[in-house]
């Protein structure tokens, strides 16, 4: 514990305050986020949980740059994201956010190596580069000798490692991972969850979207919402200190 | 801009991709193109065709060549003031070439007369009926671009003597004379024998339009001799320079005043007429069939654009979640747009070539089963078919690839 409090000493990343975020839903407006303040330094890795209905998901879409706040100050690495238009939302997602989705969210068509080569094409890198980048991130997640195999080719374990290798390929600031065993057996859960473990102990900054405890329990930080608001921010996940975690059955 | 290459090169390869996965479909929508193509490639041709047809049939009355007729070649709504007119005749080509070799500085070069009807003509057991028989001087190869393949045209001794001699043109030399040479045989014409001295070469018809290939030429003495009932007789006149048109026009004018005496204050009583005229009144038909045809045609390409435009929003529908992993892996706009748009461009083109293979083979047995059919496959419809093809593709891909370019990240990350 104290040692991670040590390494959470970076630089803020990103800097949320009190925002909020409203959708109007036919005839009623829906407040998903009610006044929200977060900071996320370098380096850390944090688990964010909440029911369904709490803002979690609203909360990832801010957080991912998908979507900007109806209210409150968003800074990414000291730029003011919450006034961004589509497309410096697309830059800073490109180059500063790497998405790990529940569903994997891979091109079926295209071979492992296209899919991670797709983010350094959008940021414009040459094609002798690109490969050379992304065949090095494939075989850091160890998938080295799948570079030329497309999704249907291989195992849910080994999706997901694409996906993470996509994510990472850009050298991010922030990996943002949704449910990212939610689609796969406990088993390849685990180590989906060490590999994550592995690039935070690389120096990368993760943020876990998730409503499951065990897979929380990776986190060295966990941040409870509900009701579109954090209920809860601690340093470590300690189920054993029996502490009034809420109930997360669904999404 | 280095980006946007790799963009380019990136939509191209998943545009290939897509269309090698979803091969039935694709084939299917580009039918709609093949056809459009295919159809508005031969009506290019056609009009292309019929456009050279005229040309070709204008070039026989040649560009620095005035003509002086009683009618003028332009439809006219008071015909009771020409019907009156005194006819021109050929010995007014004689003054006419005496004045103009008297005025210095003369835009004019020379006048031919020339008188017609319409005559069958015979050998052995072969007859051809309606032959355009002609009768001028030898100076007549001055003013038109008639041209033997074999023999020759007659000379100005033939020409005064009134010999009994003809040329006669590719079909008619076809008709009589199937199997042998023409030359030094004599014809029946009117129950005179003339003397084949040349064949004209070939011209082509088109459009019932006037050609040398049906008609014979005499000598104006001859021809006065046997055939002077009922004759139409015109004088030609050629231009030293065809930009001066319009001044050797009225040079004319006032030399054939002269001839006629007119006082200054009565109207011309004759019509000076050139090519530009004849083709000005057909210009406009041409134009009609142009038009019309590349429109209704045009349609049916219209239609093949509208199956683009139905199935690239199917496949904006179909990866709604594509497009959103796209974007949270940081697509811009343009680029879901320029991905979209080169997938239904590559369709279209697609399209295009097959279309454009099929019409060349159409053409090119359109052009052996009918050789006098007019058809011209030239490399200026092979671009514009091409350009037509990335424009169809443009256009019915920009809807759907605009609303891909503007779905919300987060909505089509949900999307299921």
């Amino acid at each position: 514990m104290t040692s991670d409090h040590v390494r959470q000493a970076g630089p803020i990343v990103i800097d949320i305050e009190n925002i909020t975020k409203d959708y109007v839903m036919g005839e009623e407006i829906v407040h998903a986020l009610r006044g929200v303040t977060l900071q996320i330094r370098r380096n850390e890795y944090i688990a964010i949980m909440g029911p369904s209905g709490s803002g979690k998901s609203t909360l990832m879409n801010m957080l991912g740059c998908l979507d900007t706040p109806t209210s409150g100050r968003y800074e990414f690495n000291g730029k003011n994201v919450a006034e961004m238009d589509d497309d410096e939302l697309a830059a800073v997602r490109n180059r500063e956010i790497g998405f790990v989705f529940q569903t994997f969210n891979l091109l079926p068509r295209s071979t492992s190596l296209r899919n991670v080569e797709l983010p350094l094409i959008y940021a414009g890198i040459e094609p002798e580069r690109r490969i050379e980048r992304a065949i090095q991130v494939l075989t850091d997640v160890g998938l080295g000798d799948r570079t030329h195999h497309k999704p249907n080719e291989l195992s849910g374990g080994q999706r997901q490692r694409v996906a993470i290798a996509r994510a990472l390929v850009n050298g991010p600031s922030i990996i943002l991972a949704d449910e990212p065993t939610g689609n796969l057996d406990s088993k390849t859960g685990e180590e989906i969850m060490e590999l994550f473990e592995d690039l935070y102990e690389r120096g990368n900054t993760i943020i876990l979207v998730t409503h499951e405890r065990d897979i929380a329990a990776h986190a060295r930080r966990t941040v409870h919402l509900r009701d579109g608001l954090v209920e809860m921010d601690h340093a470590g996940f300690i189920p054993e200190l029996d502490l009034p975690i809420p109930e997360t059955t669904s999404t | 801009m280095k980006r946007f290459l790799y963009e380019l090169t990136e939509s191209w390869k998943i545009a290939a991709a897509q269309m090698r996965s979803n091969l039935t479909r694709s084939t299917l929508t580009a039918l709609g193109v093949i056809i459009g193509i295919i159809a508005v490639t031969l009506m290019g041709t056609a009009v292309n065709g019929i456009s050279i047809g005229f040309d070709k049939s204008m070039a026989v009355l040649g560009d620095d060549v005035l003509y002086v007729t009683q009618w003028p070649w332009k439809p006219v709504d008071d015909w009771w003031n020409y019907r009156d007119r005194k006819k021109i005749k050929t010995e007014y080509a004689e003054t006419l070439s005496r004045m103009i070799a008297a005025t210095p500085n003369s835009n004019l070069v020379i006048a031919v007369p020339t008188s017609n009807l319409m005559r069958s003509i015979k050998f052995g057991g072969n007859q051809v009926d309606n032959v355009f028989v002609l009768g001028t001087t030898s100076d007549f190869i001055v003013t038109s671009t008639i041209d033997c393949t074999a023999g020759r045209f007659f000379n100005e001794l033939e020409s005064r003597g009134g010999a009994s001699v003809v040329i006669i043109g590719y079909d008619v030399a076809d008709a009589l004379f199937p199997s042998e040479s023409p030359i030094d045989k004599s014809v029946l014409i009117n129950g005179q024998l003339f003397k084949v001295i040349g064949v004209n070469t070939r011209q082509g018809t088109f459009l019932g339009l006037f050609s040398w290939d049906s008609m014979v030429a005499m000598p104006l003495s001859a021809f006065n001799k046997y055939f002077s009932a009922k004759s139409e007789s015109d004088v030609r006149v050629k231009v030293k320079d065809k930009t001066k048109l319009a001044d050797a026009k009225d040079e004319l004018t006032g030399l054939m005043r002269r001839v006629r005496g007119l006082p200054p204050e009565k109207k011309d009583d004759f019509s000076i007429n050139e090519q530009q005229a004849f083709k000005s009144t057909l210009d406009p038909v041409k134009n009609t069939i142009a038009i019309a045809g590349l429109f209704i045609t045009g349609l049916s390409l219209f239609v093949g654009a509208i199956g683009i435009m139905n199935i690239t929003f199917v496949s904006v529908k179909e990866r709604t979640k594509e497009i959103g992993t796209r974007k949270a892996l940081g697509a811009r706009r343009r680029t879901i747009l320029l991905q979209f748009l080169i997938e239904s461009t590559a369709l279209c083109l697609l399209g295009g070539f097959i279309g454009l293979a099929f019409a060349y083979l159409m053409c090119f047995g359109i052009g052996k089963a009918f050789p006098s059919f007019p058809i011209h496959f030239s490399v200026g419809l092979v671009l514009i078919s091409m350009i037509v093809s990335i424009l169809t593709g443009l256009f019915s891909g920009f809807a759907p690839a605009w609303t891909a370019s503007r779905l919300d990240p987060v909505a089509a990350l949900r999307y299921e």
